[in-house]
Parts: C-alpha cells; structure tokens; sequence
C-alpha cells in the first residue's frame, strides 16, 4: 500500500510534467510518453500563477498551461481522461489547495481537494510552499482518504526541523539535491551524498530531484544511495521545443523525444543500482 | 489576539522547504535583537535613524488643508526621511540585524523603487553587497530611482515575467535567496511575507506612530480623531497605525489604490486596482495567509494603481486582521482622485507627495466630513520619483487642478522626454 510499493524492487524514475502544457490534447499524450519510457511515479504539476520554487522552464510550461485554461477541475478531468497505469502525485502550491470548491458537496479547502484527488485516483502530493509546521489540515485529509503527503529535504533542511519532517512525511520524501529553484543542470550537485546521509535511515523510500538531466546523472544518483531520481525541467525542455501556439496536436517526434529521454532516464538509474550492488559485493 | 506569527487566522510560513531554515534563524535574531535589544542592537539602530535618515521627522500642520477642509489636518512628513519615503526605517532595520547576523549579502524587491533605493543606501551606508529585483514596467515608470539604486552601488536585476510589477518581483526575489539563503538575508519591502516579516516590519516602521502620537499630544493637547495612511503592502499603514491601534476612539483608515475600477476581469485574471483588503479574499501568497485579489480557483490577479508602490495583489496579514476585527476602515480611491490630490497638496502645501502618498490625501478630500475634527495623514515619500508618470496621467484626464504643463512639452521637443 502506499506509494513506497513502486520504489520496492527497483530504483524509480520519477517524471514531472505541467498539466496541459502546452496545451491539454498535447499533454494528455506527453504523460503517456513518460509512461511508455520507464515512469513509474508521475508527478503531475497543478500549475500555480506564482511559481516561486520554479526556474524559468517550469515558469514558463506553468504560462502555457494557464493561458490555455487549466484550473483545478480541467486539472481533475485530465486526470481522469489520462490512459495510464502507474500512480500520479499531484505537485501545486497550497493556495489552490486552500481555495478548492468541490464541485458536487461544495466543501472548500483542503479536505475538499483530497477528496476530488482520491475520486480521479490521485495518490499523493507535493505541495511545493507548504512545510510539515502548516501541513496539519492536508495531512489530516490525506491520512482521510489514504493518499501520501511528500515533504521535500532541502540541503538547509537539519537537526530538529529534519526530525520533525521526518513524523510526517509518507509514501517516499523527496532530496532536493541542491539549494535554488527547479532547472536542468549539466553536472550532479556534490551537495547530493550529503544530503541523501542526512536521511540515509529513514523507512520511506528517497527519491533526488533538482537539476537532474541526463540517464548518467541518474545513473550517479542511484549509485550513490538514492531509491529514486526526480525529473522536471530536462522533460519540460522537450515539451517547450514543440510547442507551437498554432498547433493543438501533438508532434510525434515531441512524443518520441519524450519517450526515448524517459528510456535514458530510467536505464540511468537501473544502471546505477547495478552499479551500487557491485560495489557493495566488492 | 495575535501571536505574532499570525494575527487572528492570518499569517504563518508557506514557503518552500530551503528557505524555512533561513526563517528559524531570522526568528531568532528578531527576538534577541529587536524584541530584547541584544548587543545594544536597538539603540544603534534609533542612533543610525536619527543620524543617517534624519529622525525625529515633524508633525506638521496642514494651515491650507485645514483651512480648505474645516478640520485640523496635520501630516506627518515621513517623505523628509533620508531617501525620500518610510521604507527606510524598515531597509535599515533589516539590513543592520542581516549584519548582526553575520549575513554577508543583501538581495530585495521593489515596486516604486523606493524600497529598493532605501536598501541600496543603508547596504551601502553598512557595507554590504546588494541586489535588486524590480519588474520591468516599474522600471519604465520610476526611472529615478533606478539611477539612485545604481548610483548607490546596488545591482538593479529587471524581472520580465507577468506584467513585471511588484508580484513578480517579490516572487523573484524568493527564488534568489532559495538558492543563496545560506549567505543572504532577503529585506522584504513591507509587512507581507512569511513570519517573522509582518511583525518585524511593523516593528521597524512602528517609529511613525511612535513619534506622531507624543508630536500630536504636544501640538494639539489630545490624539487624533482619524489617522490615514496609504496601503500597499502595509508598512506604512502599519507603522502609522501601530501605537494608535489601543487608542479605541482613533479611527485608522488604510486608503487603497482603487485603480480606474473596482471591477475585476476573471476571464482576464486582472483586476484594474490593488485593492485586496476592500475586495480581495483570503488565499496564502508569499509566505503567508493573507487577503489577495485571485480568481475563483485560487489564481493570482494581475493588479493596477496608477503608483507602483500599491500596485500589489497582496496585502499584510496583520492589517488583515485588523480589518476583519473592524479596528480599521479599509477604503480605496481612484488613479483620477490620487492624481488630482497630489496636485492640490502639491499647490496648497508646497508639499509634493509620492502618487501612492497622494491616495491618502485623495481620501482626506472625498471624505473630511467624516472624518473629525484632528486628523492625521502620512506622507509616506515624496513625489519626485513619479514626475514622469504625472506628466504623462495628467495629459491624458481634464483635471481642474492640474496645472498647464505644456512649457515642459515644449521644453523637451517634439519627442517629448523629460
Ligand atoms: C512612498 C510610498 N508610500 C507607500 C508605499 C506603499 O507600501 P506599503 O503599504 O508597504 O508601505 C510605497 C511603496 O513602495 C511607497 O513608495
């Protein structure tokens, strides 16, 4: 049960897209792409006005996404229109979670988003600006209608705030591998091993994400500890280069270039977990 | 009533997990340095108030406004502060604790400039690198003060995203120090942002209040009927207000930028105003809980005041609650009012205020009757900053009290720039 299962016999490739960016036919596609390639966990994004942990890729998928008329309820249909078979984790930021109306009891908030999440079969969260000190009222709908609650491990994130986190974090947490906002990067941050010690005897599973680009950065990842790699901007790059404001259908080479980077992405970290059982029997 | 972190069910920390350590730490700093005076940290910081931004600032009374209006009016001429506006007393609080605090470089965010200019002095005053954020149509509009911020040594970084005004300048800036927290401290402009900021700032501004309420006893014998300030953020409303907010029979009035309408445009995700406490909802930006002007699912409006400095979707969670708790009258005027005040005041006064200054006054004019007979308005900075944007507003109204400003037109040619 719970979104641990999925890190269970092999190191998970983790994918992060914009809902509907560039445009809701062309994402419906993308996100099976992903699952095509290797995705084991998707993190669908709920794009939000103010990105403030977003660089400018992820900045920029969340403009076309909104201009293309994504709200809460687009985002719940889409989820429901996806043909996909691995679990998704709805990543947003609290304010659409704080002003939630469901459609049919009229309940708003937390509570109420939960509880359309657990009906389009959403299994978790990330809720990028919300720390475990004002997470009571999501955890407590979430533990509701058995869903996870992912908390994300900052490289600044230490001491007493990392055993606080640590209560309340489920289903797998999430190593920021370096300090700043999201974006692909061309080298893996050194602050990645210290950060993933930091939670080295956690029971959830860790997942790294930040910055990861390549199948050998993940392939480094893994080796060096974690059960799963994160990837966002490296994917919203390839979406980015095929979106044409005067086309609504999906390029087949985006779909393919998609599929093929999540191939690379979860060969990377199958590869270093073959890496890291070598090392560990020599 | 309030804890500090939040005021009623206003405030809190929503920010992203890198920066929560960075908030700890300043907590702690606030509650050593400024709540227990630590180090002497006060006392230096009233000492380089009084010497370097030239405080106590005078109460003056208004002879032609009060002649004008039957009501005694007296401002309190923050724009006399080193700088030119309040924001000083904030910038230089923040950036001294950020010393104390062993921080080594000083990043912010500006809408009118005038926080960014009163940072890039106190950083250069203190010795500190500093970068600052301001959104690209603020810098079209307030031209001088991007000099001043230059010339005072600080980076100014344009931000091109959204309508590129205070919002996204501010939501800039928190990306920056997410990645630079460990060495940076953040100077937020206003009572906004994730605790401990509300109550600091209003801390550091609360200088206003403290001086008006003895200068305003000494002069007249009693305290005022009314006290009025302009909101953006709601420092300088906060500050003007704090030390009146026990006094039950002072009415505190938060005149907000009404824009050219109170309408919003959902489809459109704009509203054509800033004011969030008269019309906004509560909904979490930035940091805390607050009052915001968003569309029905949560989304952020795009906001407008012919002032920079008001022109934000957001709003402090103190003033708030303060609203809800019916402690203060949240009110708003128009671009048309606010431009037709800063001429009269300007005219009457010989006192040319900053045009989110001139909304207060805008008010004062509308609504003196009710307003009794002692009245208190802050000037909150001064104009010269906005001449620009006051050439190119007035050529577009028919305002009575603007004057014929065409000697500059001709002045500058046909291509007409100042
Ligand atoms: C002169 C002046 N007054 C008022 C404000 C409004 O800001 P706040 O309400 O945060 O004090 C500004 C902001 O830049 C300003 O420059």
């Amino acid at each position: 049960m719970g979104l641990e299962r999925v890190f269970a016999d092999e190191p998970a490739f983790v994918p992060y897209v914009a809902a509907g960016d560039p445009t809701y036919e062309e994402s419906l596609e993308y996100v099976e792409a992903l699952e095509r390639g290797g995705a084991d966990v998707i993190e669908l994004g709920l794009p939000f006005s103010e990105p403030i942990a977003e660089g400018s890729t992820i900045q920029e998928a969340v403009v076309r996404s909104l201009e293309g008329g994504m709200t809460p309820d687009r985002y719940f249909e889409f989820v429901e229109d996806l043909d996909v078979d691995v679990p998704l984790v709805c990543m947003t930021y609290y304010n659409l979670i704080a002003q939630y109306t469901h459609p049919e009891t009229g309940e708003t908030g937390p509570r109420a988003f939960a509880r359309r999440a657990s009906e389009v079969g959403i299994e978790g969260f990330v809720v990028v600006d919300l720390p475990a000190e004002e997470a009571g009222p999501l955890r407590e709908a979430c533990d509701e209608f058995g869903q996870d609650l992912v908390f994300i491990i900052a490289p600044t994130t230490k001491g007493e705030r990392l055993e606080r986190m640590r209560e309340h974090v489920s289903g797998y947490v999430y190593v920021q591998a370096r300090l700043g906002v999201t974006g692909a990067r061309d080298d893996v941050s050194d602050q990645t091993e210290e950060s993933l010690a930091r939670v080295d005897d956690w029971a959830v599973p860790k997942a790294v994400g930040f910055g990861i680009k390549t199948g050998e950065h993940a392939e480094r990842i893994v080796a060096a500890g974690a059960d799963g790699v994160i990837v966002g901007s490296a994917l919203v790059d390839i979406v980015a280069d095929g979106a044409d404001p005067d086309v609504d259908q999906p390029f087949p080479e985006t779909v393919q270039r998609l599929e093929s980077k999540a191939r690379e992405l979860k060969e990377g970290a199958l590869a270093g977990a073959e890496r890291a059982a070598a090392e560990r029997s020599d | 009533m309030s804890t500090d972190e939040t005021f009623g069910e206003y405030g809190g920390q929503f920010v992203p997990e890198s920066l929560m350590p960075a908030i700890e730490e300043l907590t702690e700093a606030y509650e050593r340095y400024v709540l227990d005076n630590e180090d002497g940290f006060m006392d230096e910081f009233r000492r380089r108030l009084a010497d370097f931004g030239g405080r106590p600032l005078p109460l003056q009374h208004a002879e032609s406004l009060s002649d004008r209006y039957d009501t005694e009016v007296y401002l309190k001429r923050e724009d006399l502060l080193h700088g030119g506006a309040h924001k000083l007393n904030n910038a230089l609080g923040q950036v001294l604790l950020a010393k104390y605090m062993g921080k080594e470089r000083i990043i912010a965010e500006t809408g009118a400039g005038q926080h960014g200019t009163a940072t890039a002095m106190a950083a250069a005053h203190l010795d500190m690198p500093c970068e600052i954020y301001m959104g690209e149509t603020d810098i079209r509009r307030q031209r001088p003060n991007v000099f001043r911020m230059k010339i005072n040594g600080a980076e100014v970084n344009p931000v091109t995203t959204g309508r590129g005004t205070l919002k996204e300048a501010i939501s800039e800036t928190m990306r920056d120090w997410a990645t630079t927290v460990e060495t940076t401290h953040y100077v937020i402009g206003s009572v906004v942002g994730p605790a401990p900021f509300p109550a600091m700032v209003r801390d550091f501004q609360a200088v206003i209040s403290e001086e008006a309420r003895e200068q305003v006893q000494e002069k007249a014998g009693r305290l005022p009927d009314s006290v009025l300030a302009c909101a953006g953020g709601g420092s300088n409303t906060m500050g003007t207000f704090h030390h009146f907010v026990d006094d039950e029979d002072v009415g505190l009035y938060a005149v907000e930028a009404g824009g050219s309408s109170l309408e919003v445009d959902e489809a459109e995700g704009v509203a054509p105003n800033s004011a969030s406490l008269s019309t906004g909802d509560e909904g979490v930006l930035h940091g805390a809980r607050t009052k915001l002007l968003q569309d029905s699912h949560g989304q952020i409006m795009e906001s407008h005041s012919v002032s920079a400095g008001l022109d934000y979707a957001g709003v402090g969670p103190e003033l708030a609650h303060l609203v809800d708790e019916d402690r203060v009258d949240a009110v708003n005027v128009d671009d048309d009012s606010a431009l037709e005040a800063f001429h009269r005041l300007s005219q009457d006064e010989g006192v040319i205020p900053a045009l989110e200054t001139a909304h207060a006054f805008g008010y004062l004019k509308e609504h003196h009757d009710e307003l009794g007979d002692l009245v208190i308005v802050n000037v909150s900075g001064r104009g010269d900053k906005d001449l620009e944007t006051v050439l190119e507003e007035t050529e577009k109204r028919d305002l009575d009290v603007a004057p014929d400003m065409s000697v500059l037109r001709d002045a500058a040619g046909s291509g007409g720039d100042l």
